[in-house]
């Protein structure tokens, strides 16, 4: 009992991490269409502006917090950048996208390389999310706690803000049809800025919250891109509830399969496990009609 | 009479590299140099592979490194164990230091050769027809197919570091001989690079036969229409899995001469990093001709060589650019930059007269 309460729990945290790193996928590649791999760069970036933020700000909380905003704002700001300067150009070819992305991946981590060296740094946490709550028997670090709780926030606020706010609106529209969108006076140019915008933003939050569970190094986010791809793939393009579903599922079976083998063959019995759930379910958990052809 | 002269040009062409790489290279080329590109031949294999999936049938294949490391450990298993043999050992040396003193019972078939190069052949077009099919018949592409592929890379690599009865993270290094010639012998050495040149020529035969054929003609018939391949009565599935596989092929075998030609195979040849700078070559020669791929995967892997030891931050650098210049704004790489020199010349000739 003991046991499978623990293994629900890692289940839990490391669905939530995933969801995390997955979350500004949905948008850029579920929503839009675009395989961004420097996505895990933008994860990197928040990284390490929890790092800089550390340095000038002395207390660990405050500056958690501030570095949640900051990271969100540069991140977001990069992705914005990449839209308007490459992959605007490439809407028509995504899996040229995705080398050149690559690329920019490939560049951003050796800046961070030059910066801040290739040993990992580290960022310290908060004195009040040291130690661990006794959950029904299985103690569970406050930090994965944290995460847990940041991401429910994160999912409820995009949820809000692509359901009831005009940008959200607008977001929609040009992803269900953008031609449509476009007549009816969206400026399908801003809002895709937008769009990316987010994503990349929320990926760089997500930086910021694994400095807490581990130390950060220039490719912290290729550990991570895989998985987040995987999760959206899975989850079904288009909805953020797919992306929450299989993050989590993703999560506890992950752990289940570790427990029972090891992390590395976990890693590749999951794999298989997705290939067959493919067959089953090409298009994922869920996925949204629409009316355009493509 | 033009297909005629094509047919000529080819030769020659096929003539001329026969020339440069059994002539030329082994004469003007020192022995460490030669097999030094003996290596760029072997990721010449693979990117010919390359072109065939990605150029001409559209499939992003992001996991050649899969089949590379797949060929590469086959081979790397044998030579171990016929290394250990010479010596009178039960156990590959890097298992004595671990001391282990049995053979694991999957490493024991490979002691023998004829079964070693038929794993080499057959496994991974197994595994690659396997997951073609799963993938083709459900209609998963583009986006998916090339995140699935990435994915197997990266599993494979967390594997085989996880193996240690594979070596773990250093993998299998230090052969000392290839099917009983001694690789002390440069003699030896300068024999695997011809036996890599051989190949590379047979490769680039073989695609370009299967782009001459009927089938060349429906892969890229299905690459720049699938639906429409479907609506004729042909299956696309079937005509993607072959290109899926036959790149598969040869990025298994060029990995089963990168063994001996290295003297080394290891998970950091297997993951995504690797897997995805098989492709950059590729583009920048011309994807989807036959020997821009050869010329370009022998150039980056000539330049990594020259500056990634000197600059590794530069050469990283360099890498991203091209991956951004290239596939961004000359998507038909160097060859594409020639047919608009010509296109470009022949039409000011015509404004001349």
């Amino acid at each position: 009992m003991d046991v499978l309460i623990g293994q629900l729990a890692t289940g839990l945290s490391l669905g939530s991490i995933l969801l995390l790193a997955a979350l500004g996928l949905s948008l850029t590649f579920g929503q839009m269409g675009v395989i961004n791999m420097a996505h895990g760069e933008f994860i990197m970036v928040g990284c390490y502006t929890a790092y800089v933020v550390q340095q000038f700000v002395s207390s660990a909380g405050m500056s958690l917090f501030i570095s949640l905003i900051v990271g969100f704002l540069v991140g977001g700001a990069m992705g914005a950048l990449l839209e308007v300067t490459l992959i605007r150009r490439m809407y028509s070819r995504p899996l040229d996208t995705l080398l050149v992305t690559f690329g920019v991946g490939l560049i951003l981590q050796q800046v961070a390389r030059d910066i801040f060296g290739a040993p990992a740094v580290n960022v310290v946490a908060p004195e009040w999310l040291s130690g661990g709550v006794d959950i029904l028997g299985a103690v569970v670090p406050k930090t994965r706690i944290f995460i847990l709780v940041l991401v429910i926030v994160c999912v409820a606020v995009l949820a809000a803000v692509l359901k009831v706010s005009p940008m959200g609106r607008r977001i929609r529209a040009v992803v269900q049809n953008r031609d449509l969108a476009e007549t009816s006076g969206i400026s399908s140019r801003r809002t895709d800025i937008t769009t990316f915008f987010i994503g990349s933003g929320l990926a760089a939050v997500a930086g910021v919250a694994l400095t807490l569970i581990g130390s950060t190094s220039p490719t912290i986010g290729q550990s991570y891109l895989i998985d987040a791809f995987l999760v959206v793939v899975v989850g079904g393009l288009g909805q953020i509830k797919g992306t929450v579903i299989a993050a989590f599922a993703l999560g506890f079976l992950n752990s289940f399969i570790e427990y029972n083998t090891t992390a590395s063959l976990a890693k590749v019995v999951v794999f298989v496990i997705i290939v067959i759930f493919l067959q089953v379910r090409p298009q994922g958990l869920f996925t949204v009609r629409t009316r355009s052809l493509v | 009479m033009r297909s005629l002269l094509g047919r000529w040009q080819t030769w020659a062409g096929f003539g001329v590299a026969a020339v440069l790489l059994f002539g030329a290279a082994p004469v003007v080329l020192s022995d460490f140099r030669l097999s030094l590109l003996g290596k760029f031949l072997c990721f010449a294999i693979v990117a010919v592979g390359i072109g065939l999936a990605w150029g001409r049938g559209g499939m992003l294949v992001l996991g050649q490194g899969v089949f590379f490391g797949l060929g590469g450990y086959l081979m790397g298993m044998h030579l171990k164990i016929a290394d250990a043999q010479i010596f009178g050992n039960d156990v590959p040396d890097f298992m004595q230091i671990a001391g282990v003193r049995e053979l694991p019972g999957y490493w024991a078939p490979f002691a023998s050769p004829a079964f070693t190069m038929l794993a080499i052949v057959l496994l991974p077009t197994a595994i690659a027809a396997a997951l073609g099919l799963g993938m083709f018949k459900r209609r998963v592409k583009g986006a998916y197919f090339a995140i699935l592929s990435q994915a197997l890379a990266a599993a494979l690599a967390i594997l085989l570091v996880g193996q240690t009865s594979l070596g773990g993270s250093n993998g299998l290094n230090r052969f000392r001989t290839f099917f009983g010639f001694t690789l002390n012998d440069p003699a030896n050495r300068r024999m695997l690079y011809f036996i890599a040149a051989a190949v590379l020529l047979i490769v680039v035969a073989v695609v370009r036969q299967l782009m001459q054929s009927r089938y060349g003609e429906l892969l890229v018939a299905v690459r720049d229409g699938e639906e429409r391949v479907r609506f004729l009565g042909y299956d696309p599935a079937n005509i993607k899995v072959v290109a899926y596989t036959v790149a598969a092929l040869f990025a298994s075998i060029a990995g089963a001469l990168f063994a001996p030609i290295v003297g080394f195979i290891a998970p950091s040849q297997v993951g995504i990093l690797p897997s995805i700078a098989f492709l950059i070559g590729v583009a920048i020669g011309g994807r989807t001709t036959l020997l821009g791929p050869v010329l370009g995967a022998i150039g980056v892997a000539w330049a990594q060589t020259l500056f990634s030891e000197r600059f590794p931050s530069e050469w990283t650098y360099a890498q991203g650019l091209l991956f951004i210049v290239v596939v961004g704004f000359f998507p038909a790489g160097l060859a594409g930059l020639g047919v608009l020199l010509k296109r470009r010349r022949t039409a000011t000739n015509k404004g001349a007269t």
